[in-house]
């Protein structure tokens, strides 16, 4: 109980963080965002009240004539209440709501392609260290080179060869634009279709990285003595690997899952980018282009929102999992 | 990769001897990593990369020449085509790749000195100070990296935006892995006999840490210097290629931001696009396959499992002979 307690608690200063970072980040800047995103929505025909100008001069830093304390207060009393202010790109779509309708496809295709990444890794990875030198073992240096290429030029070079040259996938989109979004079997493929690239190439990305580190665990974990001892009892190879090795060498890479998303949410922004995929990361990049603060604000506390809840999910299973966790002090 | 430290301390064995013609070897050259095919080949790539970045550019022409050839592909003359508007890729290569050298030995220095203060000498004041860096550092780790170096492009202006800024954003939205590695070696050293009598002996505190305790830590410093500039070559890239880098700055992801709005994809300028990211991929499997060898330092369980599986390839070739 204390263990999720104080999972909870770390998670919530974290996320307390990065509100203050978002509070501070325009103030500290130099720049005046607040004038040229009024400036913008006034374009958009939006009748500019003084009223509309401390409502972003609170979001975005600007002379409210509060005293500094006072506007951080104001600024977390408008997020509790889920007022993130209005989009102007979207105009006059409030934040929260173009954030809600690109969510869930960064949220889909992110989730499906880590947990496809991770279970290939580990697998392979458990393969490779369980009998070390092997073929498979000599190839596993070469998966840094998939680790250490920019994912944005990865898609790049997969929308050159296979959507461009072979003509086998949509090199832009996430759907089938004459369809309509909705829960039926048509858009769901269509989707499933337009999706693939991107994912491969998250899944290409970061699947190195898993693999890498199930492997060396795997190595270590094999000189330990309670593998030797299943070992001389006879089990079949299959079960000392699986049961005994593997299941110890994998704690390692679900602690390291924080690290892992953290690579994986920033590559799959840019690559988002590169497909016209309409996630939340193309959205940011929007509303950085068109300087839309409100929004950038909006969906980097979604982001790292998202990142926290996973990462809180993976520590209380990796708590479920290793139960020395629980047990510390 | 950090989650591959292991959680228990390592256990030293000094593996036996390969043949009685084995010398024994100096206690400095226990740090070096040992040579192996792998670490050659990386060395031999970070090395022409970074001799490339170095030199290449006194020996090319001008990167932004036009010329009046429009997108050609590669040729004896222009080994790698031009761009759409006649520049020679090869000349613009050069000195993306020194461009982007430099920004990620700036950051990878920066930030490696941020997570040695905030995992080394946190870890070993310990009590608070330890906890309340400790908690800063997680939840630097958990903060997404890239979407924050964004936002915080985004809110500053394009022409005050130099490289120096961009690269202390990277810096310090990076240094978190780093400092929680160092923090945990840091720990396990902190508490043994000598550090306790170096301090007994009255020694200021950072010269126990540098010399009783910094030593400990290379290879774990070195490993994470590596990684800092692998990270900081590639989040530099990306941040490029969204067009929110460093103005005026010319490095591999300036070139595929150009290649990307110059339509390098729909003409099909392979040649263009390619070599960019090839020169980043290659870069950093190598120093990816450097850092391999100096985690058989930090783990001697791997290089043991190496040595191991030699000596049983020799024994097999020995027994058929």
């Amino acid at each position: 109980m204390s263990y999720l307690l104080r999972k909870l608690g770390f998670y919530a200063v974290a996320f307390w963080a990065a509100l203050t970072l978002n509070f501070l980040i325009p103030r500290l800047l130099p720049g005046d965002p607040v004038d040229i995103l009024l400036a913008k929505l006034s374009q958009r025909g939006a009748t500019v009240t003084p009223e509309t100008r401390k409502a972003y001069a609170t979001l975005l830093g600007g002379d409210t004539g509060d005293p500094m304390i006072q506007q951080y207060w104001t600024y977390l009393t408008n997020i509790a209440r889920g007022d993130l202010g209005t989009s102007i790109s979207y105009f006059p779509a409030p934040v929260t709501e173009v954030i809600a309708a690109s969510m869930p496809w960064t949220l889909v295709l992110v989730g499906i392609a880590t947990v496809l990444a991770a279970v290939l890794g580990v697998v392979l990875g458990a393969i490779a260290g369980w009998r070390p030198g092997s073929w498979l073992d000599s190839l596993v240096p070469s998966t840094t080179l998939l680790a250490a290429v920019p994912y944005f030029w990865l898609s790049l070079v997969l929308v050159y060869v296979l959507a461009r040259q072979l003509e086998m996938f949509p090199s832009q989109g996430g759907y089938d634009v004459v369809l309509t979004p909705g829960w039926n079997l048509e858009f769901i493929r269509s989707a499933a279709y337009y999706g693939f690239l991107p994912a491969l190439t998250i899944v290409i990305g970061s699947v190195g990285g898993w693999l890498l580190g199930m492997r060396n665990m795997m190595v270590s974990t094999l000189s330990e003595d309670y593998v030797l001892t299943a070992r001389a009892k006879g089990l079949p190879a299959r079960q000392v690997m699986r049961n005994y090795a593997a299941r110890n060498a994998v704690l390692p890479s679900i602690a390291g899952f924080a690290i892992a998303l953290g690579f994986v949410v920033s590559g799959s922004v840019v690559t988002e980018q590169v497909f016209s995929y309409p996630g939340i990361g193309s959205r940011l990049l929007g509303a950085v282009t068109n300087n839309d603060y409100a929004l950038m604000q909006g969906v980097f506390l979604f982001i790292t929102l998202a990142v926290l809840g996973a990462n809180l999910v993976v520590d209380l299973l990796y708590g479920l999992i290793d139960p020395r966790t629980r047990a510390r002090s | 990769m950090t989650n591959t430290q292991p959680l228990t301390e390592p256990v030293v064995q000094r593996p036996p001897a390969a043949g009685p013609a084995a010398r024994p070897k100096a206690a400095w050259r226990l740090m070096l990593p040992t040579m192996t095919p792998w670490l050659a080949t990386g060395l031999a790539l970070v090395a022409g990369i970074v001799l490339f970045g170095v030199l290449a550019p006194f020996l090319v022409g001008d990167p932004d020449r036009i010329r009046d050839v429009g997108l050609t592909g590669p040729s004896g003359g222009l080994w790698l085509g031009t761009t759409q508007t006649g520049q020679d890729v090869f000349a613009q290569l050069a000195f993306a790749t020194r461009g982007s050298l430099q920004i990620g030995l700036i950051v990878g220095v920066l930030a490696t000195v941020l997570s040695a203060f905030f995992g080394i000498y946190g870890a070993y004041l310990g009590g608070v100070a330890d906890e309340a860096f400790s908690l800063l550092s997680n939840v630097f780790l958990v903060i997404p990296g890239l979407p924050l170096v964004i936002v915080i492009s985004g809110f500053v202006p394009r022409e005050s935006r130099g490289l120096w800024t961009i690269a202390v954003v990277l810096a310090l939205t990076s240094w978190a892995a780093s400092a929680r590695v160092l923090r945990a070696q840091t720990l396990s050293v902190r508490n043994r006999d000598y550090v306790a009598a170096a301090k007994l002996s009255g020694e200021r505190p950072w010269r126990v840490i540098a010399v009783e305790i910094l030593p400990n830590l290379l290879p774990v410093l070195a490993s994470q210097f590596v990684f800092a500039v692998i990270a900081a070559v590639l989040g530099e890239a990306g941040l490029s290629f969204l067009g929110l880098g460093a103005s005026g700055s010319s490095t591999l992801g300036t070139m595929l931001f150009y290649a990307q709005n110059g339509f390098a994809l729909p003409l099909g300028a392979w040649w263009w696009f390619a070599p960019p990211g090839l020169v980043i991929a290659l870069f950093g499997t190598g120093l990816a396959l450097i850092n391999f060898s100096i985690d058989e330092i930090v783990d001697p369980k791997l290089k043991n499992a190496r040595l191991h599986r030699r000596r049983t390839r020799l024994a097999a070739k020995g027994g058929a002979a």
